[in-house]
């Protein structure tokens, strides 16, 4: 189908655009990769009166360093992301997650800053973000103000931006010294996850000294498995330490029942893919 | 040098890759300047009264021309054929008339100056429903508490084939039954269906339409609109895909072209994405209960396959799961087969052909049964299809389900995929990753089938060779991306002796050949391509006295080198004469002409073996698919390249039904999987390299030797992942999982086995 009539704003600026959406109040929408909004506007699932179009903003897209952080502009697209050496050095989870988001031309398109506002639980990054630790910076009419990932996700398609505000940047730790690990379990190769998790595992001297684990798709936002992360907090770096811990990943999780699959299976996923990325993410045989 | 059976690459490819071909929406004809677009307002919900349609908002929207409801259309609904057996009160009006039987009916339509408009005040179109119970289930629909068509008094529309009062199980060691669901489907193609319509000036019509048979459509419309012979001319430009789903004549053509009659003026229709999902039939749908007997040593002695099929809302095509009883036997003798199949109307999207079109459900039925017995009697199941396969000397082979199967060498063409898989060696890898416990678990699955091919057994065709020597062929077939104008350019290349530039192909314009019978059922190379090589011999024998006369020899002396494309007296190779120069001499200012008919005389059967090696995550249920190998033997190849690629497509689509794809509907007969994000069409990305063997026995029964290749890969492929993937959990305890065989349906088999 095709959308429902909207007019349409391309700012250069970011002043520009927290201007323009300030004024438009709720019935605007920011048009970022367009990945998943030009969707739901061909359903007509969304009929905003106004798009404003990040995409001629050029100070939002790219990777740069600053002091203990990676800082990558909202507009960059999956396919930058894939090719930053930065990003491949401070934060390969980011990469490694960000290629299994849906197809080439999608990621050719497609935003990190899009894909986090946007606050799919089924979409791969708003996980990754929570594992990493990242924190939003966020522009609106009174300044910039930065949320870390922790708060950002709020509920389902919610995040904790105003009207009128806009995603500028996503500020990521750098991290060395971790392994990383993405687990997505999918139907077909451009599918959402069913279940996904990100794992972060720092090591020290055969045990694992601190982990961060955050879940894909098994609930109204990503979620971290504290439970997971509190076991595995100075554990013995083994298998049967890593699959006991691994058997707690669906606390505190409410995972969906829906045409995709029933809560039960995204239960048991979610263990077996936590003790697989685990696993993974700290070079540990666990089969 | 002889051209048929080389890899000639094909002529339309760079047309069709470099964004040049022109589908139904791109034509920028001067006639079609100014065209108003049409858009249907469709039902929301499966089944309920239609108590009220509002239309005065949307007319009055911008830029609104009309909108019609069924109040407004006099044209008689679209009758189910003739041959269903409860049929004649079960036809289909044009817009749904006071009952909407399935999502997606069309209950309004309107007319705007342009696309958005249109779309807009679509949605200013207020329908007021009063739901009635939807029926969803084949098992609901038999029962008939509610009734689609209570005028019919019965959901039952049509019934084929027989089981016996006797019990053909009687003297079986061991005897198997299992309930198998097949799927429903959707065909998908990349082109939804479209249609541009304009006046012709002299009281008829021009439509270009989406479809696989445009001669079919033009005639169901011809009737239906109360036009006279001659007023209707139906033109297929590039077609993106059908899969079957293009075939049938649909209410949505009639519509339009009512509209033009009305208004008098051009309009253009694409339906959405969205729509098509709904719209375009869907395929498949059984309930299978099969039973299959025979000995502890591997005999099988008698098999019944008992089918409840579902038609969907309007069953013009109830009669498919005939081609599933005649196929029920697959490529097996075994003594005794019986099956029967009864099609029933739901408050679903409407059943036709895809893909295969009633033959893959016999043999995933067949297949599946042969593993269910091999497992039963614990014989390894390539040892079981050894016992049984039809023999070589079998042939011509009659069915007990009333089919003759031509030719063929079953049993090679297993042997020949055990022997590429390494069988045994596969087998050694399984024992050894079960006795190891891996959870990375492997199973080999088998499937050996056997098709039906070359249905709808007449084709016309005509071939004029003009002055020049060009060659122009016109045929009844019509391509949705096969490469008909490669194929049928070679085959006249060779029988004429010109290179195959010098032959265009013309298909899909019913004002150029007034007789075809379009593509489906494996048919296009055989009628198609034996139409045009009767067209050729038919030239030469017209040419022949031409040459003799002017070469001033005798007729008996006078043959074309088919090298070279020129006649030739024996004995003197100085006279000789061209194509171009016979043409230009024995017709001064005009060409070579000739038409026919072609009749198929008997049915072919292509046939082959299949093997998938899947591995299967026994912790989370997730199947990769590592290797695929396939013998197939649709008997003399045109081109073996292109040969391939129907394979490869076919392959494709058979390993999309076992692993991934479902048209799934809930109690309400709402869909759930109704677009591409649910509904997991797989990519490339997916599937493994195709290991492909070729077999070649040709059929006695056209001239060309060639059998059917279009639609064995779908058949062939499905089973044998499907069996792949039960075998590789087997020894779990698992006997049976249904297709799709998505990760959570293994996982929740896995579990209540080991449980």
């Amino acid at each position: 189908m095709i959308p429902s009539a909207f007019d349409y704003a391309r700012p250069s600026t970011v002043q520009e655009a927290v201007r323009i959406l300030s004024e438009a109040g709720e019935d605007a929408k920011v048009l970022a990769g367009g990945q998943s909004l030009i969707p739901v506007l061909r359903l007509r699932l969304a009929a905003p009166s106004l798009l404003v179009d990040l995409g001629g903003i050029a100070e939002l897209r790219g990777v740069s360093e600053s002091g203990d952080e990676l800082v990558i502009g909202a507009m960059t697209r999956h396919a930058d992301i894939l090719r930053d050496p930065l990003v491949a050095r401070y934060a390969p989870l980011l990469a490694q997650a960000t290629a299994t988001v849906a197809d080439r031309q999608v990621r050719h398109l497609g935003t990190i800053g899009g894909s986090l506002s946007h606050a799919d639980p089924a979409g791969d990054l708003p996980s990754v973000s929570l594992a990493l630790d990242a924190v939003m910076t966020i522009a609106g009419p009174a300044g910039e103000r930065s949320v870390p990932a922790s708060e950002f996700f709020v509920d389902y398609l919610t995040t904790a931006m105003q009207p009128g505000e806009v995603l500028v940047a996503v500020r990521v730790p750098k991290r060395e010294g971790w392994g990383t690990h993405y687990e997505k379990f999918n139907r077909v190769a451009q599918a959402w996850a069913l279940v996904g998790v990100a794992a972060a595992v720092r090591r020290e001297n055969g045990s694992i000294a601190e982990a961060r684990v955050a879940l894909t798709n098994m609930g109204t936002t990503p979620l971290r498995a504290t439970a997971v992360e509190q076991a595995l907090a100075g554990a013995l770096a083994s298998a049967d330490a890593i699959a006991s811990a691994a058997a707690s990943a669906a606390e505190g999780t409410s995972p969906s029942s829906d045409v995709s699959a029933s809560a039960e299976y995204r239960t048991h996923l979610a263990k077996v893919l936590t003790r697989r990325a685990v696993a993974a993410a700290g070079g540990i045989d666990a089969a | 040098m002889a051209i048929v059976g080389t890899r000639m690459t094909r002529v339309e490819d760079h047309r069709l890759l470099t964004g040049a071909a022109t589908y139904v929406d791109n034509l920028r004809l001067p006639e079609l300047a100014g065209a108003a677009f049409v858009t249907f307002v469709r039902s929301p919900i499966a089944h309920a009264r239609i108590t009220h349609i509002d239309t005065a908002q949307a007319r009055a929207a911008r830029g609104v021309v009309a909108v019609y409801t069924a109040a407004d259309i006099d044209v008689p609904p679209m009758g189910t054929p003739p041959m269903l057996t409860n049929g004649a009160a079960m036809a289909r009006p044009c817009l749904a008339k006071d009952v909407v039987r399935f999502a997606g009916e069309a209950v309004a339509v309107v007319v705007a100056e342009d696309r958005a408009a249109a779309a807009d005040a679509a949605g200013l179109v207020d329908v007021e429903y009063d739901p009635l119970p939807a029926v969803v289930s084949v098992e609901d629909a038999l029962a008939g508490r509610t009734l689609l068509f209570p005028e019919a008094g019965t959901n039952l529309a049509h019934e084929a084939g027989e089981l016996s009062a006797a019990d053909p199980f009687a003297d079986c060691e061991v005897v198997v039954t299992r309930e198998i669901t097949n799927q429903r489907l959707a065909p998908v193609p990349m082109e939804t269906r479209a249609a541009a319509c304009v006046p012709d000036g002299e009281g008829g019509l021009v439509l270009w339409l989406s479809t696989q048979c445009p001669h079919a459509v033009r005639d169901d419309m011809t009737r239906q609109l109360g036009l006279l012979p001659g007023q209707l001319r139906v033109i297929a430009p590039d077609v993106g895909g059908g899969f079957g789903g293009k075939i049938p004549s649909e209410v949505d053509y009639t519509v339009l072209c009512w509209i033009v009659r009305q208004l008098g003026r051009p309009v253009r229709w694409m339906e959405t994405r969205s729509e098509t999902m709904l719209t375009m039939n869907h395929g498949r749908g059984q309930r299978q209960r099969v039973t299959i007997g025979g000995r502890r040593d591997g005999t099988v002695s008698a098999y019944r396959l008992d089918i409840l099929a579902d038609a969907g809302a309007y069953p013009h095509t109830a009669w498919l799961p005939s081609a599933t009883v005649w196929m029920a036997t697959g490529a097996y003798g075994i003594p005794r087969v019986e099956a029967r199949a009864r099609c029933v109307v739901t408050n679903t999207t409407p059943m036709g052909a895809y893909r295969g079109a009633g033959r893959p459900e016999a043999i995933a039925a067949i297949e599946r049964a042969i593993d269910l017995f091999a497992a039963e009697i614990g014989m390894d199941p390539a040892d079981v299809r050894r016992r049984n396969l039809l023999r070589p000397e079998a042939f011509p082979y009659q069915t007990p389900t009333g089919m003759e199967y031509d030719s063929g060498d079953y049993p090679a063409a297993l042997e020949q995929v055990l022997a590429a898989a390494d069988y045994p060696g596969l087998r050694a890898e399984q024992a050894r990753r079960r006795a190891a416990g891996d959870h990375r678990q492997l199973g080999i699955g088998l499937s050996c089938y056997v098709e039906v091919t070359g249905l709808g057994g007449e084709e016309h065709g005509k071939i004029t060779m003009d002055a020049d020597g060009a060659v122009t062929a016109y045929v009844g077939t019509t391509p949705q991306g096969q490469g008909h104008a490669t194929t049928l350019s070679m085959i006249i290349a060779d029988r004429l002796g010109v290179p195959p530039e010098q032959v265009s192909v013309r298909h899909t314009d019913t004002g150029s050949l007034d007789q075809g019978g379009g593509t489906f059922g494996s048919r296009s190379l055989q009628l198609g391509g034996s139409v045009v090589h009767e067209a050729t011999q038919r030239l030469c024998d017209d040419a022949l006295p031409l040459a003799a006369a002017a070469l001033e020899a005798d007729e008996r002396d006078v043959v074309l080198d088919r090298e070279s494309g020129r006649w030739r007296a024996a004995g003197d190779p100085a006279r000789e004469i061209s194509w171009a120069e016979l043409v230009r001499r024995s017709r001064p200012g005009g060409s070579f002409s000739v038409e026919v008919k072609y009749a198929l005389p008997k049915l072919t059967f292509s046939y082959g073996t299949h093997l998938a090696l899947v591995e299967v995550d026994t912790e989370t249920g997730q199947v990769k698919l590592v290797r695929f190998i396939g013998v197939d033997d649709a008997g003399r190849l045109i081109n073996p390249l292109l040969a391939e690629g129907q394979r490869h497509g076919g392959i494709a689509q058979g390993i999309a039904q076992a692993l991934y794809e479902e048209m799934r509907y809930d109690e309400d007969g709402n869909p759930v999987t109704a677009t591409l994000a649910d509904y997991t069409v797989p990519s490339a990305a997916d599937l493994p390299g195709f290991e492909l063997l070729t077999r070649e026995t040709p059929t006695p029964h056209n001239p060309l030797g060639a059998k059917g290749i279009g639609e064995a890969g779908t058949i062939g492929a499905a089973p044998a992942v499907q069996n792949a993937v039960i075998d590789a959990v087997s020894h779990l305890g698992v006997r049976h999982i249904d297709m799709p065989l998505t990760p959570e349906r293994v996982w929740q088999a896995i579990k209540e086995a080991t449980s």
